[in-house]
């Protein structure tokens, strides 16, 4: 599964992609797998309030399935327009 | 429906009068069109505006394909820049077609709701000092609730 990056939280993670080999149920879990990586990844994801998620390509919730994802993004709110 | 992401950058008068022109049995036709804003002290060098490829087509594709039911429209159309512009250009545009006004506008409307909060785009703002993403404001967020 790949996981994605955008805008401050790719700049916080360092890399705007990896790939990992790991099956987290859900997107928290996926979460806690991360943020237990590195203090970089834990500076991404301290404030979960402060993210977004979008589950292959579709925004999701931080309790959604991963079941059969490829592919996990994160990002801050949008600001588009 | 036209739907199209790009770094270059666009002619508003020529895209206005192509989509305009294309109409057929429409009464109204409204645009809006968003530029880059200096900041209020007045030292914006850039804007440096990020996407998620992946997923910003289909995105914008889904808001105005909602636009559609929700209005009767003739047409839409959305062209959203990234990359790198510079204050006083034009980042996007959105153009609505309808036999009556009331629908193109509030389509419009609908239409740029959405996009600022729903569209994986994110901006940077760079002076001499440095860059920093722009926040996302509670009021746009708030914005959707009245749709």
């Amino acid at each position: 599964m790949d996981v994605l990056y955008f805008a401050w939280v790719r700049e916080r993670v360092g890399h705007p992609k990896d790939r990992i080999e790991t099956n987290p149920a859900t997107v928290m879990d996926l979460v806690n797998d991360l943020r237990a990586r590195e203090p970089r990844y834990e500076a991404a994801f301290s404030d979960l309030g402060a993210l977004r998620v979008a589950i292959d390509q579709e925004l999701a919730d931080f309790d959604a399935s991963l079941t059969g994802a490829r592919e996990v993004a994160f990002f801050p709110p949008m600001t588009g327009g | 429906m036209d739907i199209r992401v790009e770094d270059a950058a666009f002619d508003l008068g020529h895209e206005t009068n192509v989509f305009a022109t294309r109409q057929s049995g429409m009464g109204a036709v409204v645009t809006f069109t968003g530029i880059v804003r200096d900041l209020d002290k007045g030292a914006l060098s850039a804007m440096e505006i990020e996407h998620y490829p992946g997923m910003t087509q289909k995105a914008l594709e889904s808001i105005a394909t909602e636009a559609k039911t929700r209005w009767n429209l003739g047409d839409v159309l959305v062209i959203h820049r990234y990359g790198r512009l510079h204050p006083d250009e034009m980042i996007m545009m959105v153009a609505t077609s309808a036999r009556h006004r009331v629908d193109a506008f509030q389509a419009a409307e609908f239409l740029m709701d959405f996009l600022k909060s729903r569209a994986p785009f994110w901006k940077k703002e760079v002076t001499q000092d440095g860059a920093e993403w722009v926040a996302a404001k509670d009021i746009d967020e708030d914005a959707l609730k009245r749709w």
